[in-house]
């Protein structure tokens, strides 16, 4: 990075004193902070802190109550998101601002200024996602694409723009390692460009390698600027969320019990033309293991979370065997009184009803533990066990009576995994049980996966984050393009070889093996 | 003699069926942007009502179509102002429109229930209309009907071609990504369901002044609310709303003559009335089984409130 002029050159952006009160709480107070052309600078701070709030300020999604904002040294009111692109600053949301119903080009076009060329903006698409190896296709409906996938959307649609500056709002939290790698070149590069870029995220490791500067955010209130660099991710966490950070303990595996989940050659076509077909799955979860699947986005996942939740039952019934009961034809409801718990990778709509109170979301997966009584709804045991969830998992919210969608990610996935692990499943299938949870939270909720374990539950987690597996898994598998590698101790594997599996590329190397032992 | 029969059945089927496109096309594109307006029936009585009463005392079929075409703007104005400004629920809102239309229609209509219009010639247009068979239903027809497949086509173009279109779907899809992305979600809402409500004046005003050119209470008879079963049924694609229409008419025809030829028939008379609307709703519900096509064309957001946050 240059820093020859940084001394006397005028900020891309200046926030002075920005404020937004929001009826129950106070999202930002007297945030100031000033990023320089082509500076990587960091936003940090834990879920809750203001700093979506913060960034959709700046874009001209919301406006903010007092403060000034400058944009290379002019005071600039942004009166709504096209205003802001047409400053030159473009934005990836963390919650997806894409249509599903649409394809890929029509989901660029509609967030670029003009009317473009849907062929000619194909071309500049696969164009751009090949420089940046951020690959998709630009065809592709977005209900179609996994997570990961949509995120590539978000991306390559702000560097359609060129923009000045990059809001990037937890960009990397679905990518693979090697994406990851990919991504903070593309980043690097634009910076080098003359782009400045403002980078949300919890992950300190990331921080550290990626930006010039950080400005650390809690409560909505900056408590401190530093220099990523020459901060140990520890002291930069203690920063952002005032404490030391919890470690999860993770003792030796405890005693294995019965087996709690068998796959047995598990195969099903996809209903979905681009979906992925899950070919001859065989797994066995036991009693008192955590077993991870690591795999990039989009490489079957969606298709296995589906078969095993029930969602999408199977054909054959004897493929999935729930607690010993053969359960492929079984609804989630009949597998759930097998023991089954299950997370969806979506919270809002798929692990929680977003317009329901949480006491009503928790009824929805324990109605069948006492909360009935002759079929009618036993209102007090409901709200007590909602409180349970609330008070034991630190969930961050107005109350039991408020709608699952006034919680932020972090704390309504505390919620979800807080009613789950409370039924105390024999078996708990977990699919991202971080995605977009701070580093508190997230240490939170591995530790319970790991107390949860220690218990004696059977654990599945499918995860696109390899650290998280790592620091959690008792075993590891890898999926990719419908296929299960397999199985491995974490003992006897490391980082490197799960991420060479991850595409796809295992039967080489066991056939490598076979022939070197031959 | 059996080819004059047949053209005059296609002839009458087309007729029919021009006012439930009209009205369903308009329909399908409030629908596309999140609104639910299940006011059609009392815009198109509106329409029917102040078509006839501007024509009758002007003298001019334009002045009432256009008047038809305004009551039924100024009716989804009003539906618009409760649902999107003060967030009323769409479904209980549409439902009174309905009923404020229908009635409303018929007290206006009171001093003209037993006046006729003089019937409208048809535009035949040179040689194509001399076609055997087809030439009379396709090319001797009146304004309206070649007014209804310009619509189509116009409304074919602006969803799937123009960008205004796109907008609008993406509206629909998820109002709270458009409003993130910069797009103003209630005045899109607003263009739209005026536009639906205009169109569904234009339908009314087509069944006083150019199908029956006369006005009784009740004439739109159900059209409204098979416009907006055809384009639920239609899965939200503008072509399966027009083959919707014209079955609807076909059998409608089909059935009066039926009644008419004096055939011995022991089949009562009420139960032919019913079968166009019960014909197009069970071949409707046939073609929209596939969940797939109805997850791909179905507004996501249709019906529900939206408050942008400030």
């Amino acid at each position: 990075m240059t820093s020859d002029s940084d001394g006397n050159q005028v900020p891309r952006l200046e926030l002075h004193g920005i404020t937004k009160i929001y009826p129950s709480v106070i999202a930002n107070e007297d945030v100031s902070l000033s990023v320089k052309r082509g500076e990587i600078h960091a936003v940090l701070g834990e879920n809750g802190a203001g700093k979506s709030t913060l960034m959709k300020m700046i874009y001209g999604v919301t406006r903010p109550d007092a403060g000034e904002m400058k944009w290379e040294g002019e005071v600039v009111h942004v009166e709504n998101p096209a205003h802001a692109r047409s400053l030159g600053i473009g934005m990836v949301f963390q919650h997806f601002s894409l249509f599903e119903t649409l394809n890929v080009v029509e989901n660029v076009a509609l967030g670029l200024p003009g009317n473009p060329d849907l062929n000619q903006l194909a071309e500049q698409i696969t164009e751009v996602s090949n420089r940046y190896g951020l690959p998709v296709d630009p065809e592709r409906l977005v209900h179609a694409l996994s997570v990961g996938e949509r995120q590539r959307v978000e991306i390559v649609r702000c560097l359609l723009q060129n923009p000045k500056l990059l809001i990037m709002d937890e960009p990397t939290s679905v990518l693979t390692p090697q994406a990851v790698r990919k991504l903070f070149d593309t980043l690097r590069q634009l910076a080098d460009e003359g782009c400045s870029i403002l980078y949300i995220s919890h992950k300190l490791d990331e921080i550290q390698e990626l930006c010039h500067v950080a400005t650390v955010l809690r409560d909505g209130k900056v408590t401190g600027d530093c220099i990523p660099s020459e901060e140990t991710p520890k002291s930069m966490a203690s920063l952002m969320i005032g404490k030391e950070l919890p470690v999860p303990e993770h003792n030796a595996p405890v005693e294995l019990g019965e087996a709690r989940l068998q796959l047995k050659r598990l195969s099903k076509k996809s209903d979905d033309p681009f979906g992925t077909e899950l070919q001859d799955i065989e797994l066995e979860v036991r009693s008192g293991e955590i077993l991870g699947i690591a795999g990039v986005s989009g490489n079957g996942q969606q298709e296995l979370l589906y078969a095993l939740s029930g969602e999408e039952p199977v054909d054959d019934a004897e493929s999935i065997v729930i607690c010993g009961k053969p359960s492929g034809r079984d609804n989630p409801h009949q597998r759930r009184i097998s023991g089954l718990g299950f997370v969806p990778e979506e919270r809002l709509g798929r692990g929680a009803v977003p317009r329901m109170s949480l006491t009503e979301n928790a009824l929805l997966t324990a109605h069948h533990a006492g909360m009935l009584k002759n079929g009618m709804i036993q209102f007090d045991k409901i709200a007590d066990f909602a409180r349970k969830c609330i008070d034991g998992y630190n969930v961050k919210c107005g109350g039991e009576e408020h709608a699952a969608n006034s919680l932020s990610g972090g704390n309504l996935q505390k919620f979800i995994m807080g009613r789950e692990i409370l039924l105390t499943p024999k078996m708990l299938v977990v699919a991202q049980p971080t995605w977009g949870v701070d580093v508190g939270a997230a240490a939170f909720i591995r530790q319970e996966l790991i107390d949860l374990r220690n218990e004696g539950t059977a654990i599945l987690v499918i995860s696109e984050e390899l650290e998280e597996l790592f620091e959690i898994s008792d075993r590891i598998a890898v999926i990719a393009n419908g296929r299960l590698s397999p199985v491995k101790n974490l003992a006897d594997t490391n980082i490197d070889e799960i991420g060479v599996w991850m595409s796809g590329m295992w039967d080489q190397e066991s056939a490598a093996e076979v022939t070197s032992h031959a | 003699m059996e080819s004059s029969i047949l053209t005059s059945i296609l002839f009458a089927t087309i007729v029919a069926g021009t006012p439930l496109i009209i009205v369903a096309l308009g329909q399908l594109v409030a629908e596309k942007s999140g609104v639910l307006n299940l006011g059609a029936e009392g815009m198109m009585s509106m329409g029917a009502i102040a078509g006839f009463a501007i024509t009758f005392e002007t003298g001019s079929v334009w002045l009432g179509v256009l008047g038809g075409m305004a009551a039924g703007a100024l009716m989804s104005y009003l539906f618009a102002v409760v649902v999107l400004t003060l967030m009323g629920n769409q479904v209980a809102t549409g439902l009174a429109l309905s009923i404020l239309g229908v009635g409303l229609s018929a007290f206006i209509g009171k001093s003209y229930e037993s006046e006729i219009l003089p019937t409208i010639e048809a535009i035949r247009i040179p040689l194509l209309a001399d076609i055997p068979i087809i030439g009379e239903p396709l090319f001797a027809q009146q304004s309206l009907v070649y007014f209804s497949w310009a619509l189509f086509g116009a409304i074919v173009w602006f969803l799937y071609r123009s960008r205004p279109g796109l907008v609008l779907r993406a509206v629909g899809e998820s109002p709270s990504s458009a409003h993130s992305i910069g797009y103003p979600v209630i005045r899109i809402r607003y263009l739209a369901t005026i536009f639906g409500g205009a169109m569904a004046g234009i339908g009314g005003a087509f069944l006083s002044v150019f199908y029956t050119p006369l006005w009784v209470e009740g004439m739109v008879a159900g059209r409204g609310w098979i416009a907006i079963a055809l384009v639920v049924f239609a899965t939200w694609r503008p072509f399966r709303v027009l083959v919707g229409a014209y079955l609807f008419g076909g059998v409608m025809v089909a059935q009066l003559f039926v009644q008419g030829s004096g055939l011995e028939i022991n089949i009562p008379s009420q139960f032919l009335s019913s079968l166009p609307y019960l014909a197009t709703i069970i071949v409707l519900v046939i073609i929209s089984r596939d969940q797939n096509t109805v997850r791909l064309n179905a507004p996501v957001s249709l019906g529900q409130p939206y408050r942008p946050d400030a």
